[in-house]
C-alpha cells in the first residue's frame, strides 16, 4: 500500500483511489467545516458536483477530494477554511 | 493525432463512448475529452487501468460486454492515430468559433496543477450525463449522508463502502443497483425507502412489455437483494437524519400518495451512512450558453431539445444521453450512435455499412424513451415532500440557506430559483445551485420544468489558466507552476455574469 500525508499523519491508500476514497476507507467522512455554521462536511456527491469535499492538496486549496487521485507522497491538509 | 479533428466529444460515458466509436468507424478524426481517470462515465465507472487488479469492481457492473466492445474500438482507432483521448481534462466552456466550436478545458491529470487546452472542431457532441437530483431533509448535511450516486462512485471507482449499516432513500430504479452493490460488499443495507409504489408502473404496461432487458436487469437486483435480505419498502421515505460528527440514525415514515408522511408511522433506525437520490438532473452547463433550445422532460427537468437524430437547435451541435432526457445507459448508447451518424451525414461522410441502419436505431431509441417516460411518471418527486422540512433545515448546502429563508423569500414575492438566489444567496456558492437548484425550484415554481441557471464557467478554473488564454490559446499550453496560479476560489469569484446579469463576485 502507498501513503499520502493528511494533516501530518500517514494515510495508506490503494493505488487508483481518489483522496476522498482513501479518507472514507479510513473511516473519515468529514474533513471540513462550513463558513457560517461551522458544520462538519466531507464527501457528499462523490462525483465533483457538490464541492463539499474541498481540501488543500500540495499547498493548493479548493481541491475536490473526490476527483483527485491519491499519489504517493501527496500532502493533504484539512480543517482549514477550505471554502474561503 | 496531428491532423485537425472533425469532431469533439465531451463526456466518455455510455453516450460519448458509443458516439465516438461510431464516428471513428465512419472515418472521422475525433477528440474525446472526459474529467475521469478512465472512460466509462458514472455508469461504467472503473478504477484507472493500472489499479484494476487491486480494486475489483467487475461484478458491480451491467452491460460490460458493450463497454468492452466500445473500449476495444476506441483503442484500435487511438493506436491508428485517429482518436485523441483526453482523460483528466475538465471542459469548462464551449463557444462558437468561426464555422465550428472551441471547447476550453483544463488538464488536471497532475492535479492540483492545471494546464489550459483548447479543442477545436467543426462539430461538437456533448454527452455530459447527469447527477443525482436531491431533495433536502433535516440532517441531510450530516457527514455520512451521501447521494446514492456518491455511494456508488466510491464503491465502483475506489472499492470503498462509505458505511457498514446503510439506509437508502428517494425514488427510482437506481436505488436498487446501489443497494445490491453495497450488499455484495458486505454492507448491511437496513432499508431501501422507495417513495413510489410499484403499482404506478402498471399504468404504463406497453413500454414495460417492450423493454424486457430492463425486466431482466431489475430481476437480477431483486435476486441479489433477496439473497442479502435487504428490505425494499415502497411508499416510504427517509424524512430526517440524526447525528453529530456523523449520521447515527434515520427517521423513516410511510407516505400518503401525495408524499406526505403518515402520522404515527415514523420509526428510527440506526445507521452509519445514508444514500439518497430522487432521479437525476441533466448536466447542461456546456449546452445552455451555446443557445441550445430546451424542452420539458417527464421527470420535471428541462433537457436539450433534439430532432429525431440527436441534432440540437444549434447547427453543428449534437447531444446524446441524459442531457436530452434521463433514460439510462442502454438508451444513451443508442442515442450516441444516432448522434454520430448525424455527424457523419452532416459532414458528407457515408456511415460505414457495418453500423446498424438508422431506422432500427431510431425505433430502439423510441422504445427506450417510452420506457424512460414511464419510469419518470412512476417515480415522481412526491408533491408533498416540503412537509419534511423544518424552517431550520439547510436547503443550500454551500451558503447554508435554510428552508425558512427560502419560504420567506417566496413570501416576499420570489417566484423562481433565480429570484430566491438574489434574495437569499441560495445557489450562489461553490456548487452554483447544482445541489439545491431543483429543490428551490420545487419550493417556488412547482408546475414548471426545472431549468438550471446559465453557468458560463462549467467548472472552476484558476485565474492563471484564464490568463493563459489572453496570451493566445495553444493546444496544449505550456504547463504552469501551481504556485503561479491564484486560488480556485478567487477564480470562481470571477465567474462570468449569471442569468440575472450580476456577477457572483460581488456577492462572495
Amino acid at each position: 500500500m502507498s501513503e499520502i500525508t493528511v494533516d501530518g499523519e500517514p494515510l495508506p491508500f490503494v493505488e487508483g483511489q481518489t483522496v476522498a476514497a482513501a479518507l472514507v476507507a479510513a473511516g473519515r467522512v468529514a474533513w471540513r467545516s462550513t463558513r457560517v455554521g461551522h458544520r462538519p462536511r466531507g464527501v457528499f456527491c462523490g462525483i465533483g458536483v457538490c464541492f463539499d469535499c474541498l481540501l488543500t492538496i500540495d499547498g493548493t486549496g479548493g481541491q475536490r477530494a473526490c476527483l483527485v487521485p491519491a499519489r504517493p507522497g501527496m500532502t493533504v491538509t484539512t480543517r482549514e477554511d477550505d471554502d474561503e | 493525432m496531428n491532423e485537425p479533428a472533425d469532431l469533439v466529444v465531451v463526456g466518455a460515458g455510455p453516450a460519448g463512448l458509443a458516439a465516438t466509436a461510431t464516428a471513428l468507424s465512419g472515418g472521422l478524426r475525433v477528440v474525446l475529452v472526459d474529467s475521469g481517470t478512465t472512460v466509462g462515465g458514472q455508469y461504467w465507472r472503473h478504477p484507472p487501468e493500472h489499479a484494476r487488479a487491486a480494486i475489483a469492481t467487475g461484478d458491480l457492473h451491467h452491460g460490460l460486454r458493450t463497454y468492452r466492445a466500445l473500449c476495444r474500438a476506441l483503442a484500435a482507432h487511438r493506436a491508428a492515430g485517429r482518436l485523441d483521448l483526453l482523460l483528466g481534462h475538465h471542459a469548462w466552456s464551449a463557444v462558437r468559433e468561426g464555422d465550428g466550436f472551441a471547447v476550453h478545458a483544463v488538464d488536471r491529470r497532475d492535479a492540483p496543477r492545471e494546464t489550459t487546452v483548447v479543442l477545436r472542431a467543426p462539430r461538437l457532441l456533448v454527452a455530459t450525463g447527469a447527477y443525482d437530483r436531491q431533495l433536502p431533509f433535516p440532517g441531510w448535511d450530516l457527514p455520512g449522508v451521501l447521494t446514492a450516486g456518491g455511494l456508488q462512485a466510491l464503491l465502483k471507482g475506489g472499492g470503498v463502502a462509505a458505511g457498514s449499516r446503510v439506509a437508502l432513500g428517494g425514488t427510482g430504479p437506481f436505488l436498487l443497483p446501489v443497494a445490491a452493490g453495497l450488499a455484495a460488499r458486505g454492507v448491511e443495507v437496513v432499508a431501501v425507502c422507495e417513495a413510489a409504489h410499484p403499482r404506478a408502473w402498471l399504468r404504463h404496461p406497453v413500454p414495460l412489455l417492450r423493454n424486457p432487458g430492463k425486466w431482466a436487469e431489475g430481476a437480477g437486483y431483486a435476486a441479489t437483494l433477496a439473497r442479502h435480505r435487504v428490505p425494499v419498502r415502497p411508499r416510504t421515505a427517509i424524512v430526517a437524519a440524526e447525528g453529530g460528527a456523523r449520521v447515527s440514525a434515520v427517521r423513516i415514515a410511510s407516505l400518503a400518495p401525495d408524499g406526505s408522511p403518515r402520522p404515527g408511522t415514523e420509526r428510527r433506525v440506526e445507521v452509519d451512512a445514508v444514500g439518497v437520490g430522487w432521479g437525476f438532473t441533466p448536466q447542461l452547463d456546456l449546452l445552455v450558453p451555446l443557445g441550445c433550445a430546451l424542452t420539458e422532460s417527464a421527470d420535471g427537468n428541462a433537457v436539450a431539445a433534439v430532432d429525431a437524430d440527436q441534432r440540437t437547435t444549434v447547427p453543428g451541435l449534437y447531444t446524446a444521453g441524459e442531457t436530452c432526457g434521463v433514460g439510462g445507459a442502454a438508451l444513451a448508447v443508442n442515442e450516441g450512435r444516432l448522434a454520430a451518424r448525424s455527424v457523419l451525414a452532416d459532414s458528407g461522410t457515408d456511415p460505414a455499412p457495418a453500423n446498424r441502419p438508422p431506422t432500427a436505431l431510431r425505433s430502439a431509441v423510441a422504445r427506450q424513451r417510452a420506457f424512460a417516460r414511464a419510469m419518470a411518471l412512476a417515480h415522481p418527486v412526491p408533491p408533498a415532500w416540503p412537509e419534511w422540512l423544518t424552517d431550520g433545515t439547510v436547503v443550500c448546502r454551500c451558503e447554508e440557506v435554510t428552508a425558512g429563508a427560502v419560504r420567506a423569500a417566496r413570501a416576499d414575492g420570489a417566484h423562481d430559483h433565480r429570484q430566491v438566489k438574489q434574495l437569499t444567496r441560495a445557489g450562489m456558492g461553490w456548487c452554483q445551485g447544482r445541489m439545491c437548484g431543483p429543490a428551490v425550484h420545487c419550493l417556488t415554481a412547482r408546475g414548471r420544468a426545472y431549468e438550471p441557471a446559465e453557468r458560463l464557467v462549467a467548472t472552476p478554473v484558476t485565474l492563471g489558466a484564464l490568463a493563459d488564454l489572453d496570451e493566445g490559446p495553444q493546444t496544449p499550453q505550456t504547463p504552469q507552476s501551481p504556485r503561479a496560479a491564484q486560488s480556485p476560489r478567487a477564480a470562481q469569484a470571477q465567474q462570468a455574469p449569471t442569468d440575472n446579469g450580476h456577477t457572483d463576485k460581488e456577492c462572495s
